[in-house]
């Protein structure tokens, strides 16, 4: 002990790294009345730092290629250890890191944070949201999939509006569309950006300190007794915070990873398609409906930028000397709305734009945006500057230490605020696609497990009938053991596979395939596949219920749906089959499945719909092969960061209780 | 401390002196430099040696029916060749300029004596989607052309832009007619044909 304090005083004289951790981290004098909002600033920096880490992790195994990238992110989730926790961990993390860094936002609006002296921080802290968003959007164009190459081509054509547009655009792609040179300094990029946010976030903590946190009173400390020591009050505090957001975080990575993903980001990048509803990540849906809610294109993409760089000139634009919301009873009301109108910005953002909001009386898409994008603009340059000017504050309190509302009421009314706010969202929430009849699967819900024998059995099926014309190309034969099939099984299966090599006199070969193999297609290419198949391409089916929005469902109710006269309104094409959950109704799939076409081997002749369900378990296997694991393992880490929690709120509690309010 | 210590005392408003000029041309010539040292940093950004390469590609127009569409990729874009019925190209002749977001006339945009023949670069002149309507059993919006299903801009049979918010009319790919059934994207025709 008496050498350490030694050697780290030899340190320190000459490297003040103690002084300064105790300084700023152990005694920093930091106002003892924080609510939980300000958890939200230390959330963002953890955050950030998981961020960095599992994305270097991914980096090692990610390929930026146009003809690898899908396939590596595949690759990740299936054949590497704990892939899919990694990158479930960092897809998800981008949301987390949105949702605490807008609410850390939204707080520093609520209680003025952004006033003098503290507006370079406020500046800082937009810079690190736009940093955010350019990694993010970068991030997003990584996996190579349908929504990442047509995300990438919208947000890169938005410099085409500027002087030199065109060479702009062609100079962010290096080519005449989105391609290789594209992605391959999107993925430098984004390597790089993260350490860029490090540095603005070291800056935002040097202005932060400079004059210390804001506090919901938004006055200034004058007396000593206002500052406790943020060691150990608000660490054990940050603490318990974090161990309920590692909650929140956990359950989106084990048990909803996909819930902030588009179906359409399972389909491979195709340059040719654009998908018929395309939408960038929830974090940019408000910016983009500000976007298509002016017709112009100029315009459009002028207010959009405007939407965020408005943001630099908050602390001008209130001209309010009260800093607290609590203290001015207008302006609370008009943040309130602020923060409403971002939702449904959003919800905006989301709908087609031509959507009709049938149950608001036949609003359109088109003009709920462009009132909701004329108010979030109010807001800044009417709202804000008048009210400073005109509303009459209350009264401010001398201290810290002066009661002003009963914790009581205040829980209150942010619970009925948030209920209310819910309820009257929900006309915004529906969405345009047609209801799919719901199934009952063995590995849905929290606890779902694969039914071993229906696996077996849709294993059969698909390789009887779908294999005739789709590959399972994402996964291996050896994958198979998970259905239960012993290795002298699988070798044999592997075997009725044929794949090309080159022998030793360089001729192209075919010899059957080894359990290591890939499960690919009957067909070479595509274009044989679309000449044997009416111009329609067969799709790859290792995804496919995580490539179409409602999953198991959808592809069990096109399995089922099949009707053999279309209505009267339909001219089906030649070669073409009608199927009112295919998206048009005109598929060029023949009804693949019918009574009898298949013999278990237990000797049973299944029906229909049990062949149906048997093959879509089988595919949602093929699927999320993790599943069942990643819930095995969610569950541990849940229970863990609820005891965690626990523990840290009865530290919390120990701790604060010598504090008087 | 106040602000004014801060900055360094200048010598306001004086002659400009020898000195002055020498730190002007210094800073000049050390902006020049970083410039140029900056531009092949900014330059490898741009399409590369292969990428810029021009190329052409031939289609065969023989098997497109009366009304329907193929697409083709040129330089990475797809160009949309559409064979367009009587009443479709009526229907293109007539709209009054007036009424057009991008005025163009349809002679304009077809060679001359090929009216059937509509070629354009499929990309929306808005954000670079790929508007559907090349298969006649995709939404082809209210004009009969073709309609964008990122932010719903629409366009006639003649592919000029009728809803915003795409600005211009599908841009037209440089192209030649070899003969009557073929045609050569990526070169401008040289005489009348
Ligand atoms: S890209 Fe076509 S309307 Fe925006």
């Amino acid at each position: 002990m008496g050498k350490l304090t030694k050697v780290a005083r030899w340190i320190d004289y000459r490297l003040p790294f103690f002084s300064f951790i105790d300084h700023e981290l152990r005694a920093y004098p930091t106002p003892k009345n924080l609510n939980y909002w300000w958890n939200f600033g230390s959330l963002a920096g953890i955050t950030l730092v998981v961020m960095i880490l599992s994305g270097i992790f991914l980096a090692m195994h990610y390929e930026p290629n146009t003809k690898h990238a899908f396939d590596s992110v595949e690759y990740i989730m299936r054949n590497v250890n704990y892939g899919w926790f990694l990158r479930y961990l960092h897809a998800n993390g981008a949301t987390m890191f949105f949702i605490v860094v807008y609410i850390h936002m939204f707080r520093g609006l609520y209680y003025g944070s952004y006033k003098a002296p503290r507006e370079l921080l406020w500046i800082l802290g937009v810079v690190i949201l736009l940093l955010m968003m350019a990694t993010a959007f970068m991030g997003y164009v990584l996996p190579w999939g349908q929504m990442s190459y047509w995300g990438a081509t919208v947000i890169t054509n938005l410099f085409s509006v500027f002087p030199f547009g065109e060479s702009i655009v062609e100079w962010l792609w290096g080519g005449f569309s989105v391609d290789n040179p594209t992605l391959n300094r999107f993925f430098a990029l984004h390597y790089l950006f993260p350490f860029l946010i490090v540095g603005v976030v070291v800056l935002h903590l040097i202005a932060l300190h400079q004059h210390g946190s804001n506090n919901p009173l938004g006055i200034e400390r004058k007396e000593p007794r206002d500052s406790i020591p943020f060691h150990p009050y608000y660490t054990v505090k940050d603490l318990f915070g974090l161990g309920i957001f590692a909650l929140v975080w956990s359950y989106f990575i084990f048990f909803n990873p996909n819930f902030f993903g588009e179906p359409d980001n399972y389909i491979p990048a195709n340059p040719l398609v654009t998908p018929p509803h395309i939408v960038p990540e929830w974090y940019f849906l408000p910016f983009y409906a500000i976007l298509r809610s002016i017709p112009n294109k100029l315009l459009g993409v002028v207010a959009m930028f405007s939407a965020v760089f408005v943001l630099f000139f908050l602390p001008w634009l209130d001209t309010s000397k009260v800093r607290s919301a609590i203290f001015r009873p207008l302006y609370k009301w008009f943040f309130w709305g602020f923060v409403v109108d971002c939702f449904i910005l959003g919800c905006v953002g989301a709908h087609s734009p031509d959507y009709i909001y049938t149950s608001l009386g036949g609003l359109s898409n088109q003009t709920l945006g462009q009132i909701t994008t004329l108010l979030y603009f109010a807001f800044f340059f009417i709202a804000l500057p008048l009210l400073g000017r005109y509303e009459k504050t209350k009264p401010l309190p001398h201290s810290l230490s002066e009661p002003v509302l009963s914790k009581h009421t205040k829980i209150k009314i942010t619970t009925l605020f948030i209920f209310l706010f819910w309820g009257s969202l929900s006309p915004l929430y529906g969405t345009d696609a047609a209801p799919l009849p719901h199934e009952s699967w063995s590995f849905q819900g929290p606890t779902g497990t694969f039914d071993r024998t229906e696996l077996q059995h849709g294993f059969q099926i698909y390789k009887q009938v779908c294999s005739a014309c789709h590959g399972l190309k994402q996964l291996r034969f050896r994958d198979l053991a998970a259905l239960g099939f012993n290795s002298e099984e699988i070798k044999a299966l592997a075997a009725e596979y044929k794949v090309e090599t080159i022998d030793d006199e360089g001729n192209v070969i075919e010899k059957p395939a080894l359990p290591t193999d890939v499960i690919s297609g009957p067909y070479k290419n595509e274009e044989a596949a679309r000449a044997a198949n009416n111009g329609a391409l067969p799709p790859d089916l290792s995804l496919i219920t995580k490539a179409r929005e409602g999953g198991a469902n959808y592809v069990y109710a096109l399995l089922t749906g099949y009707e053999t006269v279309p209505p009267q309104d339909v001219h089906l094409a030649e070669g073409m089959h009608y199927n009112p959950f295919f998206p048009g109704g005109q598929i060029a799939m023949i009804p693949p499945l019918s009574e009898g076409l298949v013999t278990y081997s237990d000797g049973s002749q299944p029906s229909l719909n049990q062949m149906a369900k048997d093959v879509v378990t089988f595919l949602s296997w093929a699927a999320e092969p993790e599943l069942e694991e990643r819930k095995r393992m969610g569950y541990r880490v849940l229970i863990y960061f609820l005891v965690f929690t626990i523990l840290m709120g009865f530290v919390m509690k120990q701790v604060w209780s010598k504090v008087k309010p | 401390m106040t602000e004014e210590t801060l900055i360094s005392p200048s010598p306001s408003k004086k002659e400009p002196t020898r000195r002055d000029f020498l730190i002007l041309t210094a800073s000049a010539v050390g902006a020049g430099g970083a410039a140029y040292f900056a531009w092949p940093f900014i330059d490898s950004m741009n399409p590369a040696a292969d990428v810029l390469a021009q190329s052409t590609v031939d289609v065969d127009l023989s098997p497109i029916l009366l009304g329907q569409a193929i697409t083709v990729v040129w330089r990475g874009k797809p160009i949309f060749v559409r064979r367009r019925t009587p009443e479709e190209i009526k229907a293109a002749e007539q709209v009054p300029l007036s009424e057009l977001i991008d005025p163009e006339t349809d002679q304009a945009r077809v060679k001359k004596g090929h009216d059937e023949w509509l070629i354009v670069v499929g990309i929306c002149t808005h954000l670079g989607c790929i508007p559907t309507g090349n298969k006649p059993t995709q939404n082809r919006g209210k004009y009969g052309g073709w309609a964008c299903p990122c932010h719903g801009s629409l366009y006639d049979t003649s592919g000029r832009v009728r809803r915003g918010p795409a600005p211009l009319n599908l841009a037209i790919p440089p192209y030649t007619f070899l003969n009557p059934s073929h045609i050569r994207i990526g070169v401008e025709e040289i005489s009348h044909g």
